[in-house]
């Protein structure tokens, strides 16, 4: 925790409302990851989610605040910052390989045409789509078109990975695979990863940390939660392990109740030290930076069962 | 098999009604025999339409042979009021490249600037509002004034006719553009340079070739009236002079010729339309 290679520090972001007034989407966020740690957020639809992603990636700006990446502040969008979308993004006119390319041609600029397309290569077989280089987005179903977008976003090798409920629109069978090719992926290669989902199966699968947003307007960051699975985790046998209902129960109450009630029953939350819930380790509950000491108990018993 | 199939149908019926149209249109202006007595001076005068009861209007049977004669020799030139009908052709296509291509150089890289920014967007709104709906036509002595050259002024003309389907297509396309594509580009800190070449412009393709699809239209229309006005040559004129010398024959080959060349231009447009357009 005393690594933060990324930072959120204290950013708002807040849109002209009729008549004058503005809305706070949310106002003064903290939130940060150490290198080569997979995080989750989670939160209703419309508490913001995407808008602290777009300030991450750059394509938005904050109304108030920094974000510090690598002990940097950062300025706009940058190839250090990959994005997966939600809605895939391949340019249509492209083929499978010309989309991959053209990333790897931006980052490298005066690579010749056989070196970028030898690289673009790597990826789209590492994403599992030998054979398919020719073939344009329209060809392609939901699954494979979001395996271009991870290709895309891996080829540039970026320092983050920023995804977008990037499985929501695919089905089960295909979001479990794809699920499993990118937690493969982001093990091999210590990527740090920071992605907004729906699914709290999807969440405690892949994450190192859950962040949980309450709903906006005025949306908070009411706790990190810790997973308590370990590393070599499968997704088929998820709900084997002791602390699993545990921490799925601790997150669906969150999302049913507790994101609604959260700002009104907490009215001393502080921001900048949020609660790290580490489920099944009871009265040990520690503020998110250092020079805090543990606050609380964990909302949920180890063990509890649905 | 079934398309094909289809398509073979079609072309039969497409045959048949043209075989209707053209019996109908040789029977309604076949001759009917001599007509009633007339002085003979009188008779003189009419000449063979009224004494003998032939129809003004030519049959399918004089056009075709009359077309016939202009096809054995399209490229003949016996002076201002003598050309051939491949000559005649020739200028009024050539006027219209002309005016075209202009357009085309004005209209892409300026709908490019307006799309690219609200505030030239906004500023410019009022007067493409206002020219747009302006008659190509009514420019006409406006040019003829300025520049006093009619050859130069039909393509003026041209210019100003096919400049605001393309200008306003190219603004919507390039507005238009997904916000995920633009982004997907700011990601990768492409410059605003390659960006417009490599994510705009392809996006935007589409659009645009609509855009230069309806201006080659528009721009083919006006090409006729024009020529009538400024004279010349060109078929525009060439219709306008045969209707002076009463050859409704030539008349009807002009139309004719008039709606192939027209036809023509369309596909090698939607030709390029297709090649630009990307299945989403
Ligand atoms: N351009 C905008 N103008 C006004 N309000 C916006 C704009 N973009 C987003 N919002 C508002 O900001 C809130 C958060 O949006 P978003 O980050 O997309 O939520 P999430 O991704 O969590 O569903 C929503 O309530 C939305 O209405
Ligand atoms: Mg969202």
């Amino acid at each position: 925790m005393t690594d933060k290679f990324i930072s959120i520090e204290g950013i708002a972001k807040r849109y002209p409302a009729a008549g004058g007034a503005t809305t706070t989407v949310f106002e003064n966020l903290w939130l940060s990851m150490p290198r080569g740690e997979f995080a989750c957020v989670i939160g209703h639809s419309g508490c913001g989610k995407t808008t602290v992603l777009n300030v991450l990636a750059g394509l938005d700006a904050p109304s108030e605040g920094a974000v510090i990446v690598d002990g940097q502040a950062i300025s706009g969008t940058s190839l250090d910052r990959a994005v997966i979308f939600q809605s895939h993004a391949l340019l249509p006119w492209r083929t499978v390989l010309g989309n991959v390319a053209y990333a790897v041609s931006s980052k490298w600029r005066r690579w010749d045409r056989a070196r970028v397309k030898a690289h673009a290569q790597t990826f789209i077989d590492l994403v599992g789509l030998t054979g398919s280089e020719h073939k344009r987005p329209s060809e392609l179903s939901g699954g494979m078109k979001q395996r271009v977008g991870i290709a895309r976003a891996l080829s540039i090798t970026p320092k983050i990975m920023l995804m977008d409920e990037p499985f929501s629109a695919l089905d089960a069978l295909t979001r479990g695979t794809l699920q499993d090719e990118v937690r493969r992926i982001c093990l091999e290669t210590g990527q740090t990863a920071f992605m907004i989902t729906h699914d709290v199966d999807e969440a405690i699968y892949l994450a190192d940390k859950i962040f949980l947003m309450t709903n906006g307007p005025g949306a908070v960051l009411a706790e990190v939660v810790e997973n308590p699975l370990p590393k070599d985790r499968g997704r088929t046998d998820l709900h084997r392990h002791p602390l699993y209902y545990a921490l799925r129960n601790h997150i669906i109450d969150f999302l049913v109740t507790r994101s609604r009630t959260f700002t009104t029953e907490k009215p001393d939350h502080d921001p900048r030290n949020v609660p790290v819930v580490q489920i099944g380790k009871p009265g040990l509950t520690i503020a998110a930076s250092d020079e805090q000491q543990q606050t609380r108990t964990p909302g949920t018993s180890p063990g509890l069962t649905a | 098999m079934t398309t094909s199939s289809l398509r073979l149908r079609a072309g039969v019926v497409s045959i048949v009604l043209l075989a209707a149209f053209l019996g109908i249109w040789h029977l309604a202006t076949r001759s009917t025999g001599t007509t009633a007595a007339m002085s003979p001076e009188y008779a003189k005068l009419m000449g063979l339409t009224a004494t003998q009861g032939k129809s003004a209007m030519p049959g399918p049977v004089d056009v075709g042979a009359q077309l016939w004669e202009h096809l054995k020799r399209p490229f003949y030139d016996n002076g201002p009021n003598d050309k051939g009908l491949g000559i005649q052709l020739g200028y009024s296509i050539a006027r219209v490249g002309t005016g075209y291509l202009l357009a085309v150089l004005v209209a892409i890289p300026l709908g490019f600037l307006i799309g690219m920014s609200p505030l030239l967007s906004k500023a410019l709104d009022p007067f493409i509002q206002v020219l747009k709906p302006i008659s190509p036509l009514a420019w006409m002595p406006l040019a003829l004034y300025t520049i006093k050259d009619s050859s130069i002024s039909a393509i003026f003309v041209i210019f100003i006719c096919s400049i605001w389907p393309m200008l306003l297509n190219t603004v919507f396309g390039v507005a238009g553009v997904r916000k995920e594509w633009i982004n997907v580009a700011r990601t990768l800190e492409v410059g605003t340079f390659r960006r417009a070449f490599t994510v705009i412009l392809p996006a935007a393709a589409p659009t645009i070739l609509t855009g230069m699809r309806i201006s080659i239209g528009i721009a083919w229309l006006v090409i006729v009236a024009a020529e009538m006005l400024v004279g010349g040559t060109g078929i525009g004129y060439f219709v306008w002079n045969e209707w002076n010398n009463l050859s409704i024959t030539n008349v009807i080959i002009a139309i004719l010729l008039i709606g192939i060349i027209g036809m023509l231009l369309d596909q090698i447009l939607a030709r390029f339309t297709r090649m630009v357009t990307f299945p989403e």
